[in-house]
């Protein structure tokens, strides 16, 4: 006779069976500390109220995804990142990457862009064009986007500290093409906070710089309404090995934090909340990684509704980008990426992601080849034309694991969110360590785990064999430093210093003041002030900031 | 003289913020019985062989992840010697490719530790070459 209920069979069935062959661990566990059970029923959701819980896509909460076909309509972008040593060979490679059917650009900038330094600065030395793209003046970015229009493409760009001032040069260069600017659509990532927590590009003391994000919010909520003003990423502190369950919550604990800025600025928050955006990262439990996005979501509503009292849907709509997990490719048999990426990118898709990029096999080695980046390319194409998961909203809701893990992900993550606004909100929290500490030891027990082999990584500390030779690494060569210090020096030359001067001196002025900095960066690039001039002038006005280190 | 606790300096020259690595191992170390300085992140060549100098360090840990580890371990190099520092055993780890690594061994970096070493590896290539230093 069947078993009417979990705890029968677990009696009469299951109990048995453990005697006779027990199961091949004591516990099963997911990053996020949550222990997964032998097996999931009816019983395990019977709390759960399905038009409140879960609802339809495209309505709030929007646990089953942001829209009513999700991959039906339209598939997701898939973007991949990437920036080469010079302005040039980034705009060759954007070109291939559309060409071959990618549909949204994403640019990595070197980390002189990033932090602000120019590249012949004593600190940019060896770092130009290693990382990414090279940006020193307008004259780099018009040749960035050299025959790409930019009113008919989406461009992601991964900039923080320095966002107004490439969001300035973007404007600018779709000015200079006689683009419709309202038509602009993209992302820049300016999420400060996550910088401070565990990426590490920050440049100005905290609060100028929430100051230079709700300008951001502001300035384009009116100007270029199609922009995502921000991307809050989870990705960077889940890199630095938070679990899935502390990405999320410090990633909506940030959002919280410039959400409450936004409004304590002055600006309403149904005017600015629809176009924020997220990034999280994908890793390799599958179950685990679908939980987290769809319980992001879930959060996400309630905190905007209840919490700051939006009104219309769109803002409480969490939309994300995701990125396979850099952190999880081997150095040691590189092929076997593929498959991870493969595992992760799938999760991303369950999870109802809305753009996507896969990592690369020789990511534990140099920034990605072309046959590389190729096949990350296909694998997305591979699981959107080929598995059939994209056929129905949500495949896997209603999975009683699924749905189970859900609810505690959002648990938990509700749980950090308290305590972080008890220690003050997501800043203080960081001022005092708490969530680099968190991630940190989370970081350290997954290194313990992995080295006293409770965690298995294939081809790492199991399953070993020799590695075949990954062939056609990038190499950036030394000569694009001293030609992109060249090309700086040239356009210094060529532009008037006197206009450089006054533009500088007018976003020192602003800056000091309160009005919206915007039309300020504009000034500045269109006059071709460098990045780290114009770095410099709000170094003076505000500040800077070291690492908020804990160890 | 040997002395109780062999002294480490882990550093993160350059740019990137990629400190996830350089964490782990100093913490290892430290669990190991080992005195760590770590100093963050972005730190320049004049300035790591300054903290090497003033924490009369044994070892110095250096772990990039931008790739600048060519144009920027020679500089440090330099500066340890400058320095009168260059006695120092220094170790470097990240993403760093193999093609690369006869070069770094060359100007005197004496072992490099890829991405996926067990850390135990770390801690007992330390104990080794300091014991057979104190040897000689």
């Amino acid at each position: 006779m069947p078993s009417k209920s979990k705890s029968e069979w677990q009696k009469s069935t299951l109990e048995p069976a453990l005697k006779r062959s027990p199961e091949r661990q004591e516990r099963f566990d997911i990053s996020s500390g949550i222990e997964i059970n032998t097996l999931y029923t009816p019983e395990d959701i019977d709390q759960l109220n399905y038009s409140e819980s879960l609802s339809y896509p495209g309505e709030y909460p929007f646990t089953r995804g942001v829209q009513p076909t999700m991959y039906r309509g339209r598939l997701w972008t898939m973007r991949q990142y990437s920036g080469y040593a010079s302005a040039e060979e980034s705009n060759r490679r954007y070109r291939y990457l559309l060409e071959q059917g990618q549909t949204g650009l994403s640019v990595a900038f070197d980390l002189p862009t990033q932090i602000g330094y120019d590249s012949d600065h004593h600190l940019a030395r060896g770092e130009v064009g290693k990382v990414g793209v090279p940006i020193d003046t307008l004259e780099d970015m018009e040749a960035l986007f050299q025959g790409i229009p930019l009113d008919k493409v989406s461009t992601s760009m991964t900039i923080n500290s320095t966002a107004p001032i490439l969001l300035a040069m973007y404007i600018a260069v779709a000015r200079k093409q006689g683009a419709d600017v309202v038509k602009l659509d993209g992302t820049i990532q300016n999420d400060i906070l996550k910088e401070y927590i565990a990426r590490g590009t920050h440049i100005f003391s905290p609060r100028p710089s929430m100051r230079l994000t709700t300008d951001i919010f502001a300035y384009c909520s009116k100007h270029i309404p199609r922009w995502n003003t921000i991307s809050i990423s989870g990705y960077h502190m889940r890199e630095a090995g938070a679990s899935a369950a502390q990405e999320m919550a410090f990633t909506l604990a940030n959002g919280v934090a410039y959400v409450q800025a936004a409004t304590n600025a002055g600006l309403d928050v149904d005017a600015f909340a629809g176009r924020l955006s997220f990034f999280f990262d994908s890793h390799n439990n599958l179950f685990e990684e679908v939980a987290k996005f769809r319980a992001a979501r879930r959060l996400w509503a309630k905190i905007m509704e209840k919490r700051f009292g939006a009104k219309d849907a769109r803002s409480c709509m969490l939309r994300f980008h995701t990125q396979t997990a850099g952190c999880s490719l081997t150095a040691q048999q590189p092929y076997n990426n593929i498959i991870r990426t493969t595992i992760q990118a799938l999760a991303a898709i369950l999870g109802g992601t809305q753009s996507l990029h896969t990592n690369s096999y020789d990511e534990a080695y140099a920034t990605p080849g072309e046959e590389a980046v190729t096949v990350a390319l296909r694998t997305q194409q591979l699981i959107a034309y080929e598995s059939g998961v994209i056929d129905t909203v949500d495949p896997l809701g209603g999975s009683y694991l699924l749905e189970s893990l859900t609810e505690r992900m959002e648990e938990e993550a509700r749980q950090y969110i308290d305590k972080i606004d008890a220690l003050g909100g997501a800043l203080a929290a960081i001022e005092q360590g708490y969530q680099q500490r968190e991630i940190q030891e989370s970081s350290y027990r997954y290194q313990k785990d992995v080295e006293s082999v409770r965690r298995t990584v294939v081809g790492v500390n199991k399953f070993i064999s020799p590695s075949p030779k990954i062939s056609g690494l990038i190499r950036v060569d030394p000569e694009e430093e001293r030609k992109q210090k060249e090309r700086l020096a040239r356009a210094k030359r060529n532009r008037d210093q006197a206009k450089v001067t006054a533009a500088l001196n007018n976003l020192a002025e602003v800056a000091r003041d309160t009005e919206n900095t915007m039309p300020a960066f504009l000034e500045c690039v269109e006059a071709y002030a460098t990045v780290g001039e114009i770095c410099d002038t709000l170094r003076s006005v505000f500040g800077v900031q070291r690492e908020f280190l804990v160890f | 003289m040997a002395r109780a606790r062999i002294r480490v300096l882990v550093a993160k020259p350059g740019l990137d913020g990629h400190d996830r690595g350089a964490k782990i191992i100093a913490r290892a170390l430290r669990d190991a019985g080992m005195e760590i300085i770590y100093t963050g992140i972005r730190q320049t060549p004049e300035m790591i062989a300054e903290v090497a100098l003033q924490e009369d360090v044994d070892v110095v840990g250096l772990s990039i992840l931008s790739g600048a580890h060519l144009e920027l371990f020679p500089l440090i190099m330099e500066q340890l010697k400058q320095k009168g520092v260059d006695g120092v055993i220094v170790i470097a780890g990240g993403i760093i490719p193999e093609e690369d690594f006869p070069a770094l061994y060359h100007m005197g970096i004496k072992a490099i530790f890829g991405p996926g070493t067990p850390t135990q590896q770390i801690v007992d290539y330390i104990n080794k070459v300091m014991a057979e230093k104190a040897k000689s």
